[in-house]
Protein backbone atom coordinates (compact mmCIF):
# COMPACT_ATOMS: atom_id res chain seq x y z
CA UNK A 1 0.00 0.00 0.00
CA UNK A 2 1.57 3.46 -0.90
CA UNK A 3 0.94 6.81 0.79
CA UNK A 4 -2.72 8.49 2.73
CA UNK A 5 -4.78 8.05 -0.28
CA UNK A 6 -4.82 4.04 0.06
CA UNK A 7 -4.94 4.18 3.13
CA UNK A 8 -7.83 6.56 3.52
CA UNK A 9 -9.68 4.73 0.49
CA UNK A 10 -9.71 1.52 2.02
CA UNK A 11 -11.16 2.39 5.08
CA UNK A 12 -13.98 4.60 3.12
CA UNK A 13 -14.96 1.50 1.60
CA UNK A 14 -14.87 -1.05 4.51
CA UNK A 15 -17.44 1.45 6.02
CA UNK A 16 -19.42 2.21 2.95
CA UNK A 17 -19.50 -1.10 2.07
CA UNK A 18 -20.37 -2.43 5.95
CA UNK A 19 -23.03 0.23 5.47
CA UNK A 20 -24.62 -1.32 2.30
CA UNK A 21 -24.28 -4.96 3.66
CA UNK A 22 -26.18 -3.91 6.70
CA UNK A 23 -29.19 -2.10 4.88
CA UNK A 24 -30.24 -5.15 3.57
CA UNK A 25 -31.36 -5.93 6.66
CA UNK A 26 -33.88 -3.09 6.81
CA UNK A 27 -37.17 -4.68 6.65
CA UNK A 28 -36.17 -8.66 7.65
CA UNK A 29 -34.39 -8.11 10.44
CA UNK A 30 -35.97 -10.72 13.46
CA UNK A 31 -37.53 -8.15 15.71
CA UNK A 32 -38.32 -4.22 14.96
CA UNK A 33 -36.21 -3.07 17.73
CA UNK A 34 -32.89 -4.92 15.72
CA UNK A 35 -34.40 -3.62 12.41
CA UNK A 36 -33.69 0.02 13.60
CA UNK A 37 -30.44 -0.59 15.10
CA UNK A 38 -28.97 -2.46 12.19
CA UNK A 39 -30.53 0.77 10.04
CA UNK A 40 -28.73 2.73 12.26
CA UNK A 41 -25.33 1.10 12.50
CA UNK A 42 -25.52 0.83 8.60
CA UNK A 43 -26.31 5.31 8.57
CA UNK A 44 -23.35 5.58 10.86
CA UNK A 45 -21.24 3.82 8.66
CA UNK A 46 -22.45 5.93 5.71
CA UNK A 47 -21.80 9.16 7.59
CA UNK A 48 -17.54 7.65 8.20
CA UNK A 49 -17.77 6.32 4.32
CA UNK A 50 -19.00 9.84 3.65
CA UNK A 51 -15.99 11.68 5.73
CA UNK A 52 -13.26 9.15 4.32
CA UNK A 53 -14.00 9.24 0.99
CA UNK A 54 -14.41 12.62 0.18
CA UNK A 55 -11.36 13.31 2.12
CA UNK A 56 -9.45 10.49 0.22
CA UNK A 57 -10.86 12.23 -3.24
CA UNK A 58 -9.21 15.77 -1.51
CA UNK A 59 -5.97 13.73 -1.57
CA UNK A 60 -5.99 12.11 -4.67
CA UNK A 61 -6.33 15.64 -6.20
CA UNK A 62 -7.58 14.22 -9.27
CA UNK A 63 -11.15 15.93 -8.76
CA UNK A 64 -13.28 12.89 -7.72
CA UNK A 65 -15.58 13.52 -5.02
CA UNK A 66 -17.62 11.21 -2.48
CA UNK A 67 -20.18 10.11 -4.94
CA UNK A 68 -17.58 9.54 -7.70
CA UNK A 69 -15.62 6.99 -5.55
CA UNK A 70 -18.87 5.46 -4.43
CA UNK A 71 -20.67 5.00 -7.66
CA UNK A 72 -18.21 5.24 -10.46
CA UNK A 73 -15.35 2.80 -9.91
CA UNK A 74 -15.51 -0.76 -10.35
CA UNK A 75 -14.80 -4.12 -8.47
CA UNK A 76 -11.24 -4.14 -8.72
CA UNK A 77 -10.76 -0.51 -7.82
CA UNK A 78 -12.42 -1.02 -4.03
CA UNK A 79 -9.78 -1.66 -1.65
CA UNK A 80 -12.21 -3.18 1.24
CA UNK A 81 -11.34 -5.91 2.96
CA UNK A 82 -13.40 -9.02 2.33
CA UNK A 83 -14.77 -9.02 5.58
CA UNK A 84 -17.54 -6.58 4.84
CA UNK A 85 -18.57 -7.77 1.35
CA UNK A 86 -19.54 -11.55 2.72
CA UNK A 87 -23.14 -11.79 2.44
CA UNK A 88 -25.32 -11.33 5.65
CA UNK A 89 -25.68 -15.51 5.83
CA UNK A 90 -28.33 -15.69 9.04
CA UNK A 91 -28.37 -13.24 11.87
CA UNK A 92 -25.37 -15.08 13.68
CA UNK A 93 -23.27 -14.51 10.89
CA UNK A 94 -24.70 -11.02 10.26
CA UNK A 95 -23.18 -10.53 14.07
CA UNK A 96 -19.95 -12.13 14.06
CA UNK A 97 -19.09 -9.92 10.94
CA UNK A 98 -20.28 -6.89 12.87
CA UNK A 99 -18.89 -7.77 15.82
CA UNK A 100 -15.43 -8.12 14.20
CA UNK A 101 -15.47 -5.52 12.11
CA UNK A 102 -15.72 -3.46 15.16
CA UNK A 103 -13.45 -5.20 17.69
CA UNK A 104 -11.54 -3.40 14.79
CA UNK A 105 -12.32 -0.20 14.06
CA UNK A 106 -13.23 1.19 17.44
CA UNK A 107 -8.74 0.88 18.06
CA UNK A 108 -8.49 1.65 14.61
CA UNK A 109 -10.73 4.65 15.16
CA UNK A 110 -9.15 5.51 18.31
CA UNK A 111 -5.71 5.38 17.09
CA UNK A 112 -6.77 7.40 14.26
CA UNK A 113 -7.67 10.28 16.62
CA UNK A 114 -3.93 10.22 18.05
CA UNK A 115 -2.22 10.72 14.90
CA UNK A 116 -0.64 13.62 13.06
CA UNK A 117 -2.87 13.80 10.29
CA UNK A 118 -5.81 16.43 11.42
CA UNK A 119 -8.03 15.49 9.42
CA UNK A 120 -8.29 12.06 10.10
CA UNK A 121 -7.74 12.74 13.92
CA UNK A 122 -11.32 14.45 13.55
CA UNK A 123 -12.75 11.95 11.76
CA UNK A 124 -11.51 8.98 14.21
CA UNK A 125 -12.24 10.70 17.59
CA UNK A 126 -15.79 11.17 15.79
CA UNK A 127 -16.51 7.61 14.41
CA UNK A 128 -14.63 6.27 17.97
CA UNK A 129 -17.76 6.77 19.97
CA UNK A 130 -20.52 4.91 17.38
CA UNK A 131 -17.74 2.07 17.04
CA UNK A 132 -17.99 2.11 20.67
CA UNK A 133 -22.06 1.43 20.68
CA UNK A 134 -21.56 -0.57 17.39
CA UNK A 135 -19.25 -3.04 19.50
CA UNK A 136 -21.03 -3.15 22.82
CA UNK A 137 -24.66 -3.98 20.40
CA UNK A 138 -22.64 -6.97 18.16
CA UNK A 139 -20.82 -8.30 21.27
CA UNK A 140 -24.40 -8.74 23.55
CA UNK A 141 -25.61 -10.47 20.93
CA UNK A 142 -22.65 -12.76 20.52
CA UNK A 143 -22.80 -13.50 24.00
CA UNK A 144 -26.48 -13.74 23.64
CA UNK A 145 -26.63 -16.26 21.13
CA UNK A 146 -23.56 -18.06 21.99
CA UNK A 147 -24.43 -18.60 25.72
CA UNK A 148 -28.26 -19.33 24.75
CA UNK A 149 -30.25 -22.21 23.59
CA UNK A 150 -28.29 -25.37 22.08
CA UNK A 151 -29.53 -24.33 18.79
CA UNK A 152 -28.05 -20.55 19.09
CA UNK A 153 -25.06 -21.98 20.65
CA UNK A 154 -24.46 -23.85 17.34
CA UNK A 155 -25.27 -21.66 14.99
CA UNK A 156 -22.90 -18.78 16.56
CA UNK A 157 -20.18 -20.97 16.75
CA UNK A 158 -20.48 -21.85 13.35
CA UNK A 159 -20.69 -17.85 12.41
CA UNK A 160 -17.65 -17.60 13.77
CA UNK A 161 -15.68 -20.28 12.34
CA UNK A 162 -16.80 -19.21 9.21
CA UNK A 163 -16.08 -15.47 9.31
CA UNK A 164 -12.62 -15.95 11.37
CA UNK A 165 -10.13 -16.39 8.55
CA UNK A 166 -11.39 -13.27 6.67
CA UNK A 167 -9.85 -11.15 10.48
CA UNK A 168 -6.56 -11.37 9.36
CA UNK A 169 -6.54 -9.47 6.33
CA UNK A 170 -7.22 -6.26 8.56
CA UNK A 171 -4.04 -6.58 10.28
CA UNK A 172 -1.55 -6.68 7.72
CA UNK A 173 1.05 -4.61 8.72
CA UNK A 174 1.46 -1.05 6.46
CA UNK A 175 4.50 0.97 8.42
CA UNK A 176 3.63 3.68 6.38
CA UNK A 177 0.49 3.95 6.98
CA UNK A 178 -1.11 7.42 9.18
CA UNK A 179 -2.10 4.26 11.82
CA UNK A 180 -0.08 0.52 10.85
CA UNK A 181 -3.23 -1.70 11.11
CA UNK A 182 -0.78 -4.49 12.66
CA UNK A 183 -0.05 -2.24 15.80
CA UNK A 184 -4.55 -2.71 16.26
CA UNK A 185 -4.42 -6.55 16.50
CA UNK A 186 -3.46 -6.71 20.31
CA UNK A 187 -6.85 -4.97 21.00
CA UNK A 188 -8.80 -6.74 18.87
CA UNK A 189 -7.37 -10.23 20.16
CA UNK A 190 -8.30 -8.93 23.94
CA UNK A 191 -11.71 -8.02 23.12
CA UNK A 192 -12.88 -11.27 21.06
CA UNK A 193 -10.89 -13.40 23.70
CA UNK A 194 -13.20 -11.68 26.61
CA UNK A 195 -16.61 -12.37 24.29
CA UNK A 196 -16.06 -15.63 22.98
CA UNK A 197 -15.32 -16.71 26.66
CA UNK A 198 -18.01 -15.04 27.82
CA UNK A 199 -20.23 -16.56 25.35
CA UNK A 200 -18.89 -19.34 25.43
CA UNK A 201 -17.31 -20.12 22.16
CA UNK A 202 -14.35 -21.54 21.23
CA UNK A 203 -12.21 -19.01 19.00
CA UNK A 204 -11.01 -20.99 15.99
CA UNK A 205 -7.52 -21.68 15.01
CA UNK A 206 -5.78 -19.70 12.74
CA UNK A 207 -5.51 -21.57 9.36
CA UNK A 208 -6.45 -19.85 6.29
CA UNK A 209 -6.04 -16.45 5.83
CA UNK A 210 -7.68 -15.26 2.68
CA UNK A 211 -6.89 -11.69 1.73
CA UNK A 212 -6.59 -9.75 -1.17
CA UNK A 213 -9.52 -6.68 -0.33
CA UNK A 214 -6.90 -4.10 -0.05
CA UNK A 215 -5.43 -4.77 -3.65
CA UNK A 216 -8.99 -4.93 -5.17
CA UNK A 217 -8.87 -8.67 -5.40
CA UNK A 218 -12.18 -9.12 -4.11
CA UNK A 219 -14.88 -12.48 -3.81
CA UNK A 220 -17.56 -12.20 -6.32
CA UNK A 221 -19.90 -10.85 -3.74
CA UNK A 222 -18.96 -7.48 -4.05
CA UNK A 223 -19.44 -7.17 -7.49
CA UNK A 224 -22.88 -8.08 -7.00
CA UNK A 225 -23.50 -5.76 -4.19
CA UNK A 226 -21.54 -2.90 -6.14
CA UNK A 227 -24.55 -3.76 -9.10
CA UNK A 228 -27.18 -2.43 -6.71
CA UNK A 229 -25.91 -0.32 -4.78
CA UNK A 230 -24.35 1.80 -8.27
CA UNK A 231 -27.01 1.40 -10.84
CA UNK A 232 -28.97 3.87 -10.02
CA UNK A 233 -26.28 6.94 -10.22
CA UNK A 234 -25.36 5.29 -13.36
CA UNK A 235 -28.61 4.91 -15.44
CA UNK A 236 -29.17 8.72 -14.04
CA UNK A 237 -26.00 10.48 -13.48
CA UNK A 238 -26.78 13.21 -11.21
CA UNK A 239 -29.97 12.34 -9.95
CA UNK A 240 -32.30 14.44 -7.41
CA UNK A 241 -35.07 14.02 -5.55
CA UNK B 1 -34.80 44.64 8.66
CA UNK B 2 -31.32 43.29 9.33
CA UNK B 3 -31.48 41.98 12.80
CA UNK B 4 -28.13 39.79 15.04
CA UNK B 5 -27.40 36.73 12.99
CA UNK B 6 -26.54 34.85 15.79
CA UNK B 7 -30.06 35.04 17.19
CA UNK B 8 -31.73 34.04 13.99
CA UNK B 9 -29.06 30.99 13.51
CA UNK B 10 -29.84 30.25 17.35
CA UNK B 11 -33.53 30.14 17.08
CA UNK B 12 -33.20 27.07 14.45
CA UNK B 13 -35.20 23.86 15.80
CA UNK B 14 -34.07 20.62 15.32
CA UNK B 15 -35.94 19.11 12.19
CA UNK B 16 -36.26 15.93 14.50
CA UNK B 17 -36.89 16.80 17.60
CA UNK B 18 -38.75 20.03 16.76
CA UNK B 19 -38.87 21.30 20.87
CA UNK B 20 -35.18 21.79 20.87
CA UNK B 21 -32.76 24.56 19.06
CA UNK B 22 -29.63 23.86 17.22
CA UNK B 23 -28.31 25.99 19.98
CA UNK B 24 -29.31 24.07 22.77
CA UNK B 25 -28.16 21.35 21.25
CA UNK B 26 -24.81 22.43 21.30
CA UNK B 27 -24.85 21.59 17.07
CA UNK B 28 -24.51 25.49 16.43
CA UNK B 29 -20.77 26.15 17.04
CA UNK B 30 -20.12 29.77 16.17
CA UNK B 31 -21.34 32.31 13.70
CA UNK B 32 -19.29 34.95 12.55
CA UNK B 33 -19.49 37.78 10.57
CA UNK B 34 -17.17 38.80 7.65
CA UNK B 35 -15.78 41.97 8.62
CA UNK B 36 -14.59 43.63 5.25
CA UNK B 37 -18.04 41.64 3.03
CA UNK B 38 -20.53 41.67 5.76
CA UNK B 39 -21.11 38.26 5.12
CA UNK B 40 -22.45 35.93 7.74
CA UNK B 41 -20.48 31.98 8.67
CA UNK B 42 -22.45 29.82 10.30
CA UNK B 43 -20.27 26.90 11.76
CA UNK B 44 -22.23 23.57 12.72
CA UNK B 45 -21.48 20.18 13.60
CA UNK B 46 -23.55 17.09 13.70
CA UNK B 47 -24.59 14.55 16.64
CA UNK B 48 -23.75 11.51 14.52
CA UNK B 49 -21.54 11.23 10.94
CA UNK B 50 -24.29 9.70 9.49
CA UNK B 51 -27.01 12.35 10.76
CA UNK B 52 -29.57 12.69 8.02
CA UNK B 53 -31.01 15.72 9.18
CA UNK B 54 -28.10 18.24 8.16
CA UNK B 55 -29.08 19.15 4.77
CA UNK B 56 -32.37 20.21 6.42
CA UNK B 57 -30.74 22.08 9.07
CA UNK B 58 -28.19 23.77 6.76
CA UNK B 59 -31.31 24.88 4.96
CA UNK B 60 -32.80 26.09 7.40
CA UNK B 61 -30.22 28.19 9.07
CA UNK B 62 -30.10 29.99 5.65
CA UNK B 63 -33.06 30.26 5.02
CA UNK B 64 -33.71 31.83 8.69
CA UNK B 65 -30.57 34.05 8.25
CA UNK B 66 -31.79 35.24 4.79
CA UNK B 67 -35.33 36.45 6.75
CA UNK B 68 -32.86 38.10 9.22
CA UNK B 69 -31.35 40.28 6.64
CA UNK B 70 -28.14 38.47 5.87
CA UNK B 71 -29.19 36.47 2.22
CA UNK B 72 -26.02 34.93 1.45
CA UNK B 73 -25.12 33.33 4.46
CA UNK B 74 -22.37 30.52 4.27
CA UNK B 75 -23.04 27.23 6.45
CA UNK B 76 -19.87 25.12 7.29
CA UNK B 77 -19.61 21.39 9.40
CA UNK B 78 -16.59 21.00 11.20
CA UNK B 79 -16.39 17.49 12.85
CA UNK B 80 -13.79 18.40 15.34
CA UNK B 81 -13.87 18.44 18.63
CA UNK B 82 -16.93 16.03 17.86
CA UNK B 83 -20.20 16.43 19.41
CA UNK B 84 -21.23 15.58 22.96
CA UNK B 85 -24.08 14.95 24.55
CA UNK B 86 -22.07 16.88 27.21
CA UNK B 87 -22.76 20.10 24.84
CA UNK B 88 -27.14 20.11 25.45
CA UNK B 89 -27.60 23.08 27.84
CA UNK B 90 -29.90 23.03 31.01
CA UNK B 91 -32.91 24.62 29.47
CA UNK B 92 -32.03 21.39 26.25
CA UNK B 93 -32.21 19.39 28.84
CA UNK B 94 -35.38 20.47 30.36
CA UNK B 95 -37.32 20.89 26.86
CA UNK B 96 -36.20 17.57 25.57
CA UNK B 97 -37.76 16.02 28.74
CA UNK B 98 -40.84 18.14 28.80
CA UNK B 99 -40.99 16.17 25.53
CA UNK B 100 -41.30 13.11 26.72
CA UNK B 101 -37.16 12.26 25.90
CA UNK B 102 -35.37 11.47 28.90
CA UNK B 103 -32.50 13.76 28.37
CA UNK B 104 -28.71 12.24 28.44
CA UNK B 105 -26.89 11.66 32.31
CA UNK B 106 -23.12 13.27 31.73
CA UNK B 107 -20.43 11.27 30.22
CA UNK B 108 -17.72 10.81 31.85
CA UNK B 109 -14.25 11.33 30.85
CA UNK B 110 -12.60 8.28 29.37
CA UNK B 111 -15.60 6.18 28.79
CA UNK B 112 -16.15 6.04 24.99
CA UNK B 113 -19.69 4.13 26.27
CA UNK B 114 -20.85 5.76 29.47
CA UNK B 115 -22.20 3.68 32.29
CA UNK B 116 -25.80 4.21 32.24
CA UNK B 117 -26.98 5.40 35.33
CA UNK B 118 -30.78 4.86 36.31
CA UNK B 119 -32.88 6.81 33.40
CA UNK B 120 -36.18 8.54 34.61
CA UNK B 121 -39.36 8.23 33.00
CA UNK B 122 -39.81 11.22 31.47
CA UNK B 123 -43.53 10.93 32.13
CA UNK B 124 -44.07 9.69 35.88
CA UNK B 125 -40.60 10.10 37.01
CA UNK B 126 -40.30 6.42 38.04
CA UNK B 127 -36.16 5.30 38.03
CA UNK B 128 -38.37 2.19 37.31
CA UNK B 129 -37.10 1.68 33.65
CA UNK B 130 -35.13 -0.47 31.48
CA UNK B 131 -33.80 -0.21 27.85
CA UNK B 132 -35.59 -1.91 24.84
CA UNK B 133 -32.94 -0.93 22.24
CA UNK B 134 -29.99 0.60 21.76
CA UNK B 135 -30.98 2.51 18.49
CA UNK B 136 -34.08 4.14 18.26
CA UNK B 137 -36.13 6.56 16.32
CA UNK B 138 -33.33 9.00 15.35
CA UNK B 139 -29.14 7.97 15.19
CA UNK B 140 -29.05 9.99 19.09
CA UNK B 141 -32.03 7.93 20.86
CA UNK B 142 -32.17 4.93 22.68
CA UNK B 143 -35.83 3.26 23.06
CA UNK B 144 -36.76 2.37 26.65
CA UNK B 145 -40.01 1.22 28.80
CA UNK B 146 -41.22 2.45 31.95
CA UNK B 147 -41.88 -0.32 34.12
CA UNK B 148 -44.06 1.81 36.71
CA UNK B 149 -46.18 3.31 34.15
CA UNK B 150 -45.55 1.09 31.18
CA UNK B 151 -45.08 3.68 28.72
CA UNK B 152 -42.24 3.61 26.41
CA UNK B 153 -40.02 6.49 25.92
CA UNK B 154 -37.23 7.56 23.94
CA UNK B 155 -33.67 8.43 25.52
CA UNK B 156 -31.38 10.63 24.12
CA UNK B 157 -28.02 8.44 25.21
CA UNK B 158 -25.04 9.53 26.02
CA UNK B 159 -22.48 9.94 23.77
Amino acid sequence: MTGSFDFVLSLGDDALIAAQRLGEWTSRAPEMEEDIALANIALDQLGAARLLLTYAGELEGAGRDEDALAFLRDDREFRNCLLVELPNGDFAVTMAKLFFLSAYQLPLYTALAGCADERLAAIGAKARKESAYHLDHAALWVKRLGDGTEESHRRMQAAVDEVWPYTHELFAADPAAPVDPATLRADFDATVSTVLAEATLTRPETGWTPGGGRDGVHTEHVSYLLAEMQVLHRAHPGAKW
Amino acid sequence: MVTDPRAAAAAVVDPEIRVITIDELGILRAVEENPATGRVVVTITPTYTGCPAMDVIRADIRRALAAAGHPDAEVRTVYSPAWSTDWISDSGRAKLAAAGIAPPAPVSAGNVVPLTLAVRCPRCGSPETEQVSRFGSTACKALWRCRSCSEPFDHLKAL
